[in-house]
């Protein structure tokens, strides 16, 4: 043995082990076959998990409407001026050429859950033996009285990354001295919690990095927020007078949106804005609503030990389309669930081992250059629902080298995440 | 005691020879140290790290030389960087654990021949205690944020309750495909391929130190709240098959 490091012996050691527990199948045609629709946070992690893992074992067909994925996750920090639009931009080439998933672009518009089939736009049919759904979130329109699809030209939400992230900032940089840009939160539940403060928070640095002196109005439906303190704070000392934050008490209620007049009608004001960014409520993606999968919340109801969907046996959902009990809508979560739900696939699969459940999230959120804060928690099943065992948030009043510190660690973790989905 | 339990008795199984290279045979002799004044620390340790530079670079794009680079070398393993050819005696330190942080670092560098038995740095030592802190802290001050480095706030050191649990899974056998499951929860942000990027790498990390840096955090000593809570519901069984898992993991 001599000459061997413990480092190699411990590969001879791995190898051996993987060898033994490779399931055998056989010919490729009779492989199952598992087909994921979203290529996302949850879609792309779970895809690239199974395929990874079972080692060409299973044959992996990922779905999603676009040949490239834009992240939500940094998408302020791109409003703010801290990342390119290119950085946040992610192809799915690897999934492809490194771990042999079949990339289908399109869209998926109808399940048949009896036939085992997803049907695509363009009318092909791609039959599963276990589908993992990953849809995101689609927008309720009409949840903001006034506000469309059409009027989101006007009035971006910027809720689902892409164009309308890009003409959010466009229309961000147009805002000159003695402007001002009003906000619709929406309200719970919707994707990433403390992301309009964190948005806010950068539109506020945007303008300070500039010197212009304009304004930010935040119309909430809720009467707290997540982070409120940390923000608060945050918004006192970085940008004092800048952001003005109105709960339900406040401004009565939001009863309408006037993209073309620039106005948000509350049940006291009317609210003005050079620039309107309208974040209605979400549901659950079309295609799981369509599929019968979702309940009365508009999301799916999940098992807590796997992901599988309560109502087809056949199908698991991940992200922010599951109601995944205490975790919140969010890429860490997503990306959490969905290795959960990709190892019962490939367990029920191809025979191997099925480990028990964990979960786990964390939340990192801007506030102005250096000044990072998080949130996070440990989840797992019990008695049929996700619960949290530990959590944590950052203080106020932290050591600013702390604070940095934070913001560091959220640059790894947005280059480990994207790693993890994408190879 | 050093991080990882990795102590100077570890020193002698190095023992075996390592064939001195001929064009390695440079020597570093100590300067006479300049006194200083506490206001010029900085310059004072840029002054004793130059009888350093023939043989080591540090601070950003530092390459290895005669010597390996030394940016990140606070919190880095021993003998565990890519692309240098270390001594097997500096290879078996680190992987019987031994990470660089203040304490290993001054110990060393009063005599690296007698700390490490064996390894090929040519440096007789800086015999005043003064001299080496000043110097160590310079280094750390120009090895901050650097990939690759496993230091968290502050010093981490294994202690009481720390070290006694370390040393029970130590002991035992970790499951390593369990640790491939589990590691799935490490690698949303310690990434798989070794790359660090503002998050330490953890590929490959001996299972000593990774173990006794589990239960620093479980106690506190390591206080990254983020890690405090991943490893609150790791059981012993779990950390065996993590460490396991990534101790047989190269860097890509
Ligand atoms: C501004 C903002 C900031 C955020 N910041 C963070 C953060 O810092 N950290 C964090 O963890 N999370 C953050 N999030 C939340 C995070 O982006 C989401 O929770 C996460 O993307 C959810 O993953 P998912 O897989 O459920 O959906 P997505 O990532 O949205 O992926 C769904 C994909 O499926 C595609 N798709 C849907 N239906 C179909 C169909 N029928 N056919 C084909 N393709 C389809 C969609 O186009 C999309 O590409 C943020 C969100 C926003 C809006």
């Amino acid at each position: 043995m001599t000459g061997i490091t413990r480092r190699q012996f411990g590969i001879l050691g791995g190898a051996t082990a993987s060898a033994l527990v490779m399931p055998a199948y056989a010919r490729a045609q009779d492989k199952p076959k598992v087909v994921v629709v979203g290529g996302g946070a949850g879609g792309a992690t779970a895809a690239r998990y199974i395929a990874k893992d079972s080692d060409g074992a299973i044959d992996v067909t990922l779905i999603d409407d676009s040949g490239q994925f834009t992240t939500c996750f940094f998408s302020n920090l791109y409003l703010g001026g801290f990342r390119d639009f290119a950085s946040i931009t992610h192809s799915y080439d690897k999934l492809q050429s490194d771990y042999g998933i079949t990339k289908v672009t399109g869209r998926a518009i109808e399940i048949d859950r009896d036939a085992k089939t997803v049907r695509m736009a363009d009318g092909v049919t791609v039959p599963y033996d276990r589908l993992v759904l990953s849809p995101g979130i689609d927008l309720i329109w009409d949840s903001v009285p006034g506000y469309s699809e059409e009027a989101a030209k006007i009035a971006p939400h910027a809720w689902k990354a892409g164009q309308q992230t890009r003409l959010l900032k466009e229309k961000l940089d147009a805002i000159g001295n003695g402007q001002q840009v009003v906000m619709v939160a929406p309200p719970n539940p919707y994707r990433c919690p403390p992301a309009p403060y964190e948005r806010a928070s950068m539109m506020a640095h945007l303008f300070k990095a500039k010197g212009v002196d304009a304004k930010i109005i935040i119309l909430d439906p809720k009467e707290k927020f997540s982070k409120q303190a940390l923000f608060s704070e945050g918004w006192e000392n970085h940008y004092p007078g800048m952001i003005e934050w109105y709960g339900p008490t406040v401004h009565g209620g939001i009863e309408s949106v006037d993209v073309d007049a620039g106005t948000v009608e509350t049940g006291i004001d009317t609210f003005h804005g050079d620039l309107l960014n309208i974040i209605p409520a979400q549901k659950a993606g079309m295609i799981a609503a369509k599929a019968g999968l979702t309940d009365d919340s508009g999301f799916c109801p999940v098992e807590a030990d796997s992901m599988r969907s309560t109502v087809d046996d056949a199908i698991f959902v991940i992200g922010d389309a599951s109601i995944a009990g205490a975790m919140p809508k969010s890429g860490f979560a997503a990306n959490s669930q969905a290795k959960v739900a990709a190892m019962t696939v490939r367990g029920e699969l191809t025979a191997t081992k099925v480990f028990p459940a964990r979960y786990s999230n964390s939340c990192w959120s801007l506030i102005e250059v250096d000044d990072a804060v998080k949130v996070g928690a440990q989840y797992v099943p019990q008695d049929g629902q996700i619960v949290s065992t530990h959590s944590f948030i950052s203080q106020t009043d932290e050591d600013p080298a702390l604070r940095k510190a934070t913001y560091e660690e959220s640059l790894g973790w947005y280059k480990g995440i994207t790693a993890d989905m994408f190879g | 005691m050093p991080l990882m339990g990795w102590n100077k008795k570890h020193s002698g199984t190095g023992s075996r020879a390592w064939p001195v290279l001929a064009a390695g045979l440079v020597t570093c002799l100590p300067i006479s140290s300049p006194t200083l004044a506490a206001d010029d620390a900085d310059t004072a340790g840029e002054r004793l790290f130059s009888q350093c530079t023939t043989c080591h670079e540090i601070g950003e794009g530092a390459r290895h030389k005669i010597g390996p680079h030394l940016d990140g070398i606070i919190g880095r393993l021993a003998g565990s960087m890519d692309g240098f050819r270390y001594s097997m005696a500096m290879r078996e330190a680190g992987e019987s654990g031994l990470v660089w942080d203040r304490d290993t670092l001054d110990t060393y560098l009063q005599k690296p021949s007698d700390f490490i038995t064996g390894n090929r740095m040519s440096f007789r030592g800086m015999s005043d205690q003064r001299d080496r802190a000043t110097l160590i802290e310079w280094m750390s001050t120009m090895s901050l944020n650097v990939p690759g480095s496993l230091v968290e706030e502050g010093d981490a050191k294994a202690s009481g309750p720390a070290r006694g649990f370390a040393d029970i899974v130590l002991a035992m056998e970790g499951d390593a495909d369990y640790g491939a499951y589990l590691a799935g929860e490490c690698v949303t942000c310690h990434q798989a391929s070794g790359h660090a990027d503002g998050i330490p790498s953890i590929v490959g990390l001996p299972r000593a130190y990774f173990i006794t840096a589990l239960f620093e955090y479980k106690t506190n000593i390591r206080t990254n709240e983020v890690m405090k809570l991943r490893v609150a519901n790791l059981e012993n069984e779990e950390i065996a098959a993590l460490a396991a898992y990534f101790s047989g993991l190269e860097p890509q």
